[in-house]
């Protein structure tokens, strides 16, 4: 049993490389949600703004819904990813651009934008 | 959210009715184009979307939309922005041509006034024509040379033009010829066509988001939005004529733009006139 129970010397390091371990991907997570939010609000790339009250964002438009409580609504990722992808084909009068589709933004920028709409 | 539905309902219809007409564009026109019904259909949908706008109102653009903004725009009136670019245009109107003709040689009623009438369909060349078409091709045939289309002498000229006509309704007519139904129609189909990497049509915004905001900006209703040209955008720091506002539209929503006065813009601006019939002229007009 007692080998189950690794001594406070051998648990220091493990915890340590744990530790290491995870404060990459949560630095990571933070920068993709960084990355999101500038895209979100550059007028060259997402502009989300331009359509959405986001939080923090001066100035916004009024065309789409408030994004907020994205989590609540859109407990699926894919779903989000979907409606940049191409949200004509859910609702083909939605006035917003196939960012995916049209290449306005790339699978990797869609993603960060996903990322940091999950914060909202 | 019952109106919103109800608004993209009614835009459905449009945007329906559009493609089913574009669908078939070699079928006998006269049984299926129907600019009367058109028009009317046109501006009941903005009467019903606006039911606090007065109607002559809807020239006014952006700031028929919003009180604030309706207040500020007649303090501005006091000292309007295009007053410079108006001026320039009068005196241009009444200083002759080398050959000693003026423009008023080259338009009814000598060019006071006539504003509402363009642009117009010419049967004998069988395509629209519109008042900056029609300067340049003044200026031309009395050895002249052409006007840029988008702005500087060409939205002076046309600003004069269209401050002699201002109050004065809308009053484009389509004559009884396949070709120009073909025209309009082709207009039609222009602004309800989505494009460009941004996916917009003239419509998206213009009819199905007029009032709203992209970022600080207010959308101006598509009803009405050619009586008040051209022109003096905040935007621009000066003057732009229809043709401008055409072109950059394009280049906004990151579609290729067409060369001014190429025969799709004159047949946009000819079905965007047309529906417009009745509003007052209310050139040269100030925007944010």
């Amino acid at each position: 049993m007692t080998d189950h129970f690794p001594t406070k010397s051998a648990k220091l390091p493990a915890l340590a490389l744990l530790v290491a371990l995870a404060s990459p991907g949560a630095a990571q997570a933070q920068s993709a949600v960084d990355e999101g939010r500038k895209l979100a609000f550059d007028r060259s790339k997402g502009n989300c703004l331009t359509c959405h009250v986001i939080k923090g964002g001066n100035l916004p438009g009024t065309i789409g819904p408030e994004l907020v409580d994205i989590k609540s609504k859109y407990p699926k990722r894919e779903d989000l990813v979907a409606i940049l992808n191409d949200e004509t084909l859910r609702n083909p009068l939605t006035v917003m651009p196939p960012f995916g589709r049209n290449r306005i933004l790339t699978e990797k920028e869609i993603d960060a934008v996903v990322d940091f709409l999950q914060t909202l | 959210m019952k109106l919103r539905s109800a608004i993209f309902l009614a835009s459905a219809a449009i945007a329906l009715a559009a493609l089913t007409l574009t669908g078939a564009p070699l079928l006998a026109a006269d049984d299926k184009i129907d600019p009367v019904a058109d028009a009317k259909a046109f501006q009941k949908f903005f009467r019903d979307k606006f039911p606090k706008v007065k109607f002559e109102d809807f020239v006014n653009g952006p700031y028929s939309m919003n009180e604030d903004l309706y207040r500020q725009w007649q303090d501005k009136e006091q000292f309007p922005p295009y007053e410079f670019s108006l001026e320039m245009g009068k005196e241009m109107f009444s200083k002759p041509f080398k050959n000693g003709k003026t423009y008023a040689d080259c338009f009814p009623n000598g060019g006071i006034g006539i504003r509402q009438n363009y642009p117009y369909f010419d049967e004998k060349e069988g395509k629209v024509i519109t008042l900056e078409l029609a300067l340049n091709r003044c200026r031309e045939a009395n050895g002249e040379p052409p006007f840029s289309y988008v702005k500087d002498e060409m939205a002076a000229l046309t600003a004069y033009m269209a401050f002699t006509s201002r109050g004065k309704p809308m009053d484009i007519k389509i004559p009884n010829d396949p070709r120009a139904l073909a025209a309009y129609e082709n207009g039609k189909e222009y602004f309800y066509t989505r494009r460009g990497q941004l996916n917009f049509s003239c419509a998206t915004c213009h009819v199905q988001s007029p009032g709203e905001r992209i970022r600080a900006e207010i959308l101006a209703p598509a009803l009405g939005i050619v009586n008040a040209m051209p022109i003096y955008r905040s935007e621009w720091s000066g003057m732009g004529t229809t043709s401008r506002r055409f072109t950059t539209c394009n280049s906004q929503i990151r579609a290729v733009p067409l060369g001014p006065q190429d025969d799709e813009y004159r047949n946009v601006e000819y079905y965007l006139s047309y529906v417009s019939n009745g509003l007052p002229i209310s050139g040269p007009g100030a925007r944010p």
